[in-house]
């Protein structure tokens, strides 16, 4: 994706290298590298417990890395944290702002916090850019998860961050909010903020810039979508047809088919070795039942690297 | 790369913790329910009446007017005769098992020396250490006292009459020799109160901010830790002085206690005792991993602090390494500077001494408190 960016400002937001953490004797993060450039949205993919939450944590100082060193906006990981949180927006994945105050309280906590200049005017503006003028003395803790969401969204940009960070931001959010939350989103990146979010949806990580997959703390790929297709070197043939069912076992148990995904009436049956692949369906499926190769989509990407990470870290 | 204490950010946390204190019903029932329950609790056993206290006698004289005396506080309400004693050691022994709260010794040959004009001796002996229930009958036994001699006392031996002077009650009280007046307890209440809430409440503070997830929004912004750890005790000093002035009034209207000092130093000082009793509050909650630990610390902390800070039992009266644990709470201080100003009317010079134990307290528990607060989730 084509973005254009002031060459002073291409220095990376985001620039870690290696950064590891272990909670008790378990690695949670491991050894991960990530650069993030201006204006760009970075899509932090993973199972539960992979430890993207984690790796966040880092980066806006409320954990202390075991080892591995970084940048966070210019300033050191461990050495500033303080400057770091300043130019950062962090969304906590859980809602974590109070249920005791009001919409328009906890807005206008987080901006005396921040020392946002003309704090009356910009919490009103969010209030009103949240469309929730009318109900800005309800107290948080009524509103429903979407609406929670929406709040803390609105308060970790009060103050400007030059970054934020985004812990599933539209988890439980319904489709029409997500779109809006997204060209949001896009509408920022393009006047210059950096994006890193976590989702485990399949279109919000094709709506990012660049992506990265992780598992059992490591980093599995990384690039823009396209890159990951790319490297992930799957091969997927569509089969089609009434049989499909009693077929998905069959398949799944042979050596040399990565996964099998059902897709309505038909299924995705991919493979790393081509050859393998189609000499398995060959003898399967005969001649009468058809299969065609389709381009791998990401989630049969993630899918194989899920499991090539089960195969080689559990 | 330090970053300096922030007004801005301090008033922030001020102004939010005002707004969930109004909210939170609980916490201001119990901080406005709890002095009121105290006083009348406490208030009730002030101004009870308790009769019929078990009371022994040692009667060594078979003289008239001793059998007419003991018959008389026999009669009376206030004294419930169960036995008799016949040696001065089973009557120590009773007191002391806490079987009679009275013993009443007449000793060998008190008619004959009243009759001669010789004022003999009475003795009552008191179990002094719940002086509350034991006052109204002292007064009352010397009622008697009087009323008996003005009977028995006619004809050639009028002259004696002079009253109780013809004879010397001696009340000799066991246990509490500082003789702790009824109107010691209402001060050293104020002090009690403000040591329960005050701590439990503040307690809870950060504690309640990890349980909620709360910490981790907080932490991911610039506040300091000085910034939110005063800026959670600031609100409640206002609840801590809304406390002191329920007390205060009730003590004044209610119970008659004497204010002989001035009140505004009492008020100054108490800025002390609550601000070090918040900061040991704040500590434990950043001690404690969730809000139950926090409130068993509280709760630890408040027990030596009723029992061992003259509160409850004389201070002098204490073994000395209880005396010196004593020394160390703020309790302690405070009960004798509110004593002292509102009972004895001392002022700054006399109470100075227990001014800086409490303010070393506080300073100590604010230092170990920010020390102890964890800027990271790690
Ligand atoms: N404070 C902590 N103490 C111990 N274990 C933790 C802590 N935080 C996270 N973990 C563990 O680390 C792993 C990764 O967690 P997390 O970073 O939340 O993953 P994700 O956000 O990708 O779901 C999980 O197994 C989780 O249980
Ligand atoms: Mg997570």
């Amino acid at each position: 994706m084509e973005r254009d960016v002031d060459r002073a400002d291409t220095a990376p937001i985001i620039d870690v290298h290696e950064l590891t953490k272990s909670f008790g004797d378990k690695v949670v993060v491991d050894r991960i590298s990530m650069k993030v450039l201006p204006g760009e949205i970075y899509g932090f993919l993973g199972p539960n417990g992979s430890g993207k939450t984690t790796f966040m944590r880092m980066l806006c100082g409320l954990l202390t890395p075991d080892s591995g060193s970084g940048t966070c906006l210019g300033h050191d990981l461990v050495q500033e944290p303080t400057a770091i949180k300043r130019s950062v927006g962090y969304m906590t994945q859980k809602f974590s702002h109070y249920t005791d105050l009001t919409i328009r309280e906890n807005l206008d906590f987080v901006a005396r916090i921040f020392e946002v200049p003309d704090r009356r005017k910009t919490v009103d503006e969010a209030i009103a850019r949240l469309g929730l003028g009318a109900r800005q003395k309800q107290l948080a803790g009524e509103l429903s998860g979407g609406w929670k969401q929406r709040l803390a969204l609105a308060a970790c940009m009060l103050h400007r961050p030059r970054l934020l960070l985004l812990d599933e931001p539209t988890a439980g959010v319904d489709p029409k909010a997500r779109r809006d939350f997204w060209e949001q989103i896009h509408k920022l990146a393009a006047e210059g903020l950096s994006v890193l979010i976590t989702t485990h949806y399949m279109d919000e990580a094709e709506r990012c810039h660049r992506l990265a997959y992780i598992a059992y703390g490591r980093l599995m790929t990384e690039g823009t979508v396209r890159d990951v297709i790319d490297q992930a070197n799957l091969v997927t043939y569509r089969i089609e047809g009434p049989a499909v069912r009693e077929l998905t076992e069959r398949l799944r148990s042979s050596d040399g088919v990565g996964q099998v995904v059902a897709f309505g009436n038909a299924i995705h049956v991919s493979g790393e070795d081509p050859d393998r692949l189609t000499g398995i369906l060959g003898s399967l499926l005969g001649t009468e039942q058809a299969y065609r190769p389709v381009p791998a989509t990401l989630e049969d990407v993630f899918i194989s690297l899920m499991k090539r990470a089960e195969d080689n870290y559990r | 790369m330090r970053e300096r204490f922030s007004m801005g950010r301090f008033f922030a946390v001020v102004l939010k913790e005002f707004i969930q204190m109004r909210r939170d019903r609980l916490t201001f029932a119990m901080v406005v329910g709890i002095p009121i329950m105290q006083l009348v609790l406490f208030g009730f056993a002030i101004n009870s009446d308790p009769r019929h206290l078990p009371t022994a006698v040692l009667v060594q004289d078979p003289g008239l007017i001793a059998r007419s005396l003991v018959q008389a506080m026999r009669t009376s309400d206030y004294f419930a005769f169960d036995q008799e004693v016949a040696t001065e050691e089973e009557a120590q022994a009773l007191i002391e098992r806490g079987d009679v709260q009275f013993v009443l010794h007449i000793p060998v040959d008190f008619t004959r020396e009243l009759l001669r004009g010789e004022r003999p001796q009475l003795l009552l002996l008191a179990d002094g250490s719940d002086p509350s229930a034991t006052s109204n009958a002292l007064g009352a036994a010397r009622q008697i006292l009087e009323n008996v001699l003005a009977r028995e006392l006619v004809g050639s031996n009028q002259w004696l009459r002079p009253e109780a002077s013809s004879v010397e009650l001696i009340v000799h009280a066991a246990y509490n020799p500082e003789r702790i007046s009824q109107y010691n307890i209402v001060p050293g209440l104020m002090g009690v109160v403000l040591t329960m809430t005050l701590v439990l409440i503040t307690a809870l503070a950060i504690s309640r901010e990890n349980e909620r997830g709360t910490m981790e929004n907080l932490l991911a912004t610039p506040v300091r830790p000085a910034e939110i750890t005063l800026g959670k005790i600031v609100p409640y000093i206002l609840m801590g002085y809304l406390q002191a002035g329920l007390i205060l009034v009730a003590a004044r209207v209610i119970f008659d206690v004497p204010m002989s000092g001035s009140l505004p130093l009492l008020l100054a000082v108490m800025l002390i005792f609550i601000s070090a009793n918040l900061a040991i509050g704040i500590t434990f909650s950043t001690i404690a991993r969730n809000q139950l630990q926090a409130m068993q610390m509280g709760f630890f902390f408040f027990l030596p602090s009723i029992l061992l800070s003259g509160f409850m039992f004389p201070f002098r009266g204490m073994p000395v390494w209880a005396q010196h644990i004593g020394e160390i709470l703020p309790l302690t201080h405070f009960l004798r500077i509110a004593r002292g100003i509102l009972l004895k009317g001392n002022g700054p010079a006399e109470i100075a001494p227990e001014v800086w134990p409490m303010t070393l307290f506080a300073v100590v528990a604010v230092a170990v408190g920010l020390t102890r607060f964890r800027q990271t989730l790690d």
